[in-house]
C-alpha cells in the first residue's frame, strides 16, 4: 500500500463505494498515515475530512447504502509534499451538481429540539477542516483533490 | 451497533459499546436509542467513552435521536474523548448537548452541565 522508493511517501487504496468499505479504509489509512509523517491530531483531521469526503461520494455520486456487485469504486491517493497531505479521490458516479461542493453554511441552532438540523454536518466540517479543495469532472470521472496543511500546532481548544 | 442501558439513580444510562458511530451505523444507532429510551421520562445520560470518532452522520444520529424524545425526556452526554468533542465544538453541537467530561461528573450529587 506505501511506495516510497526516493519517491513522495504515498498512500493508495481502492474500494468498493459503501459505509463499511469507507469504514474500513478510514481504518487503514489510520493505522498508515504515521509513514507521512503526520502527527496525531493531523491524522484525526485527516479521516474526518476524509469520512466526510468519501460519505459524499458513497450517498450523492453513486446513492450506494448497499454496495452491490454494480457498485462503483473509488480511488484514494495520499501523498505529502512537503508540509501539506494532499489527498485526490476518484470515483466514476454521478458529477456533482454545480460543478463542486455547495457553499452551505451550519443550519440554525437557537431552535426548538423538533427543528434542529440532522444533516449539513458533513459540508460545514469539509470547510473547516480543509485548506484546499478542488473538483474537475473528466472522461466520467470525479476527481477531488484536497490539501491539508501539516506542521501546524495541536488543535485549538 | 452494541448499545446497552441500565437504570440509574439519576435516571437512564446509555453506554456505546463501539468505538465509531459513523455513516455506516447511524440508522441502527437511531433506531436502538428509540428502543432504549421510550417510555422512560427524565435524563437519560449517554456514555462516549469507548466511542473515539463520529462523522457527521453519527452526530446526526444523535441529534436524531434528542429529537425523537417526548417533551419529559433530556437527552445529556459524558465522556467525550478529544476527538469527539472536537466534532461536537466544530458543528456547535456543543451548544445543542449538555456536556459533562466524565460520567461521575455526570452523576455526581452536585452534577451540573458544563
Amino acid at each position: 500500500m506505501a511506495a516510497s522508493d526516493g519517491a513522495e511517501p504515498q498512500l493508495r487504496l481502492s474500494f468498493p463505494a459503501g459505509p463499511e468499505e469507507v469504514r474500513a479504509a478510514l481504518l487503514c489509512l489510520r493505522r498508515d498515515l504515521p509513514r507521512l509523517g503526520l502527527d496525531a491530531a493531523e491524522i484525526f483531521r485527516a479521516e474526518l475530512l476524509l469520512a466526510e469526503l468519501l460519505n459524499n461520494i458513497v450517498e450523492h455520486a453513486y446513492c450506494a447504502e448497499r454496495p452491490g456487485p454494480g457498485a462503483g469504486a473509488i480511488e484514494l491517493d495520499c501523498r505529502r509534499k512537503g508540509s501539506a497531505l494532499i489527498v485526490t479521490l476518484r470515483d466514476r458516479g454521478r458529477p456533482m451538481p454545480g460543478g463542486g461542493l455547495p457553499e452551505k453554511g451550519l443550519a440554525a441552532l437557537d431552535v426548538g429540539r423538533q427543528d434542529l438540523p440532522e444533516g449539513g454536518f458533513g459540508l460545514h466540517l469539509v470547510r473547516e477542516l480543509a485548506d484546499e479543495l478542488s473538483y474537475a469532472r473528466r472522461d466520467g470521472t470525479n476527481i477531488l483533490r484536497v490539501g491539508l496543511g501539516l506542521g501546524r500546532p495541536p488543535a485549538e481548544a | 451497533m452494541n448499545l446497552d442501558s441500565s437504570e440509574q439513580p439519576f435516571g437512564l444510562l446509555v453506554t456505546v459499546g463501539d468505538s465509531r458511530i459513523d455513516a455506516s451505523v447511524a440508522i441502527q444507532f437511531k433506531d436502538r436509542m428509540r428502543e432504549l429510551t421510550a417510555g422512560r421520562p427524565g435524563r437519560i445520560l449517554l456514555d462516549l467513552s469507548q466511542v473515539d470518532f463520529v462523522d457527521s452522520s453519527g452526530l446526526g444520529a444523535i441529534v436524531a435521536a434528542l429529537k425523537q424524545l417526548e417533551a419529559d425526556q433530556t437527552l445529556e452526554l459524558a465522556a467525550l474523548s478529544p476527538t469527539v468533542s472536537k466534532v461536537f465544538r466544530l458543528t456547535r453541537m456543543d451548544k445543542v448537548f449538555p456536556i459533562h467530561e466524565t460520567l461521575e461528573q455526570a452523576t455526581g450529587p452536585r452534577a451540573n452541565a458544563s
